[in-house]
């Protein structure tokens, strides 16, 4: 449940960007989901609802369209480059990188040499990729 | 009606389009996150960050110790650990077996009547090695996700030296007051010159200077606001809140803080 946080920093992050832009309304806002943090996509997008209905009704007719962002690593030691599904975790690792996805440096190694010294070069967390409204 | 919008459309936006010449630059992804944080911050009365340019002083102990006295006075006091790589308030706090609650965020479990939020719940006692960005991330989500709620205190451990942490406070959390540790150290009090010089020139509160180990051998700082006894039993009071605040170090901290928070945080002094 802790999508409700950011859900609610992505809404927070799209009024300011919309007072800031002068855009109204806001038609449309791109969120990037990284498969790192894994959030749950039913949870997020419910929450990104119920925070529009209950305290942000400027954006009542802008749409949220959740974007799956594959997650990619390149090792800082060996220049290794890696996707999520070769890595091993458990499930308690997988919900403390959900909390804190840098956690991935703490359980995580390069498939290649091990080292916890790598880039997450995609798919690390929540992103807005787009806002889209009149002006 | 006329659109507009921000950040890259995915892959179609780097591909060119016909007749329109070279495509648009992407622009960086938007990091929705520290737009969450003032609210999340916003009912807490002060805000104090604990620092010490140098390792091994005490700002651990003393943040932690400091929490647990403003607790006992009845204060609603928070406890935000941000020394990922030495994060040790659990250990001086002896917070084992707890966990953030998930409710619309992170709850901060209460430890000793203070709420407590550590990167260590997450790293289950392992090595945390973060490049600087890392850092960065990391104390930017804690902030965006922990859900506070009402508190007159929140202390925060921060980890030695002026980096990719301390500079993340200063810029998210303006309204840090910062608690100088030092010890009488002639090189603890080299790097404390410099830590003041900066708090000066970036308009960030002092609140005072605490030497810890004080009475050791060394030259005492004529900075110091205040004096903790190099205190033998400290030790063994780790881990156990209650005996924590009968040490002497607790005394002698109890003493000091009473004065520094009675007053606002005037300019740091060169």
């Amino acid at each position: 449940m802790h999508e409700w946080a950011l859900a609610e920093s992505v809404i927070r992050k799209t009024a300011e960007h919309a007072a800031r832009e002068k855009l109204a309304p806001v038609s449309e806002v791109g969120v990037a989901l990284g498969e790192l943090q894994a959030i749950d996509r039913e949870i997020f997008s419910f929450a990104l609802k119920e925070l529009v209905k209950s305290s942000f009704k400027g954006l009542s007719s802008c749409r949220f369209r959740i974007i799956k962002e594959p997650a990619a690593f390149k090792c800082k030691a060996c220049s290794e480059e890696f996707t999520l599904k070769v890595l091993k975790k458990t499930d308690e690792e997988a919900e403390n990188i959900h909390f804190i996805p840098e956690m991935a440096h703490t359980f995580l190694k390069c498939p290649r040499c091990k080292s916890p010294d790598f880039d997450i070069t995609a798919g690390r967390g929540v992103s807005i990729r787009h806002i889209r409204g009149g002006k | 009606m006329t659109s507009r919008s921000c950040g890259p459309r995915g892959i179609d936006a780097l591909r060119p389009k016909r007749g329109a010449g070279p495509s648009r630059a992407a622009l960086p992804a938007l990091d929705p996150r520290p737009s969450v944080i003032r609210t999340r911050l916003s009912r807490i009365k002060r805000i104090i960050a604990v620092t010490g340019w140098k390792g091994g002083i005490g700002k651990s102990v003393t943040a932690s110790t400091l929490a647990l006295l403003l607790s006992k006075k009845g204060f609603g006091t928070g406890l935000l650990d941000l020394d990922f790589a030495g994060a040790s308030d659990h250990v001086v706090l002896g917070a084992d077996g707890v966990f953030p609650k998930e409710r619309l965020g992170l709850e901060p479990p209460v430890v000793s009547g203070v709420k407590f939020m550590s990167v260590s719940f997450f790293s289950k006692n392992k090595a945390v090695p973060l490049r600087g960005a890392n850092v960065s991330d990391a104390v930017i989500e804690m902030l965006a996700v922990t859900q506070w709620g009402e508190l007159d205190f929140l202390v925060i451990d921060m980890p030695p030296g002026i980096n990719d942490t301390a500079l993340d406070v200063i810029r998210l959390l303006p309204r840090t007051e910062v608690l100088a540790v030092t010890t009488p150290s002639v090189l603890a009090h080299s790097v404390l010159d410099r830590s003041i010089e900066l708090y000066n020139n970036l308009n960030i509160p002092l609140l005072g200077v605490i030497e810890n180990m004080s009475g050791r051998a060394g030259v005492r700082s004529a900075r110091a606001s205040g004096r903790l006894r190099y205190d033998a039993g400290l030790e063994k009071a780790l881990g156990k809140p209650a005996k924590m605040l009968k040490t002497k170090f607790a005394a002698d901290l109890g003493r000091i803080a009473g004065s520094l928070l009675r007053r606002p945080a005037g300019p740091a002094r060169n």
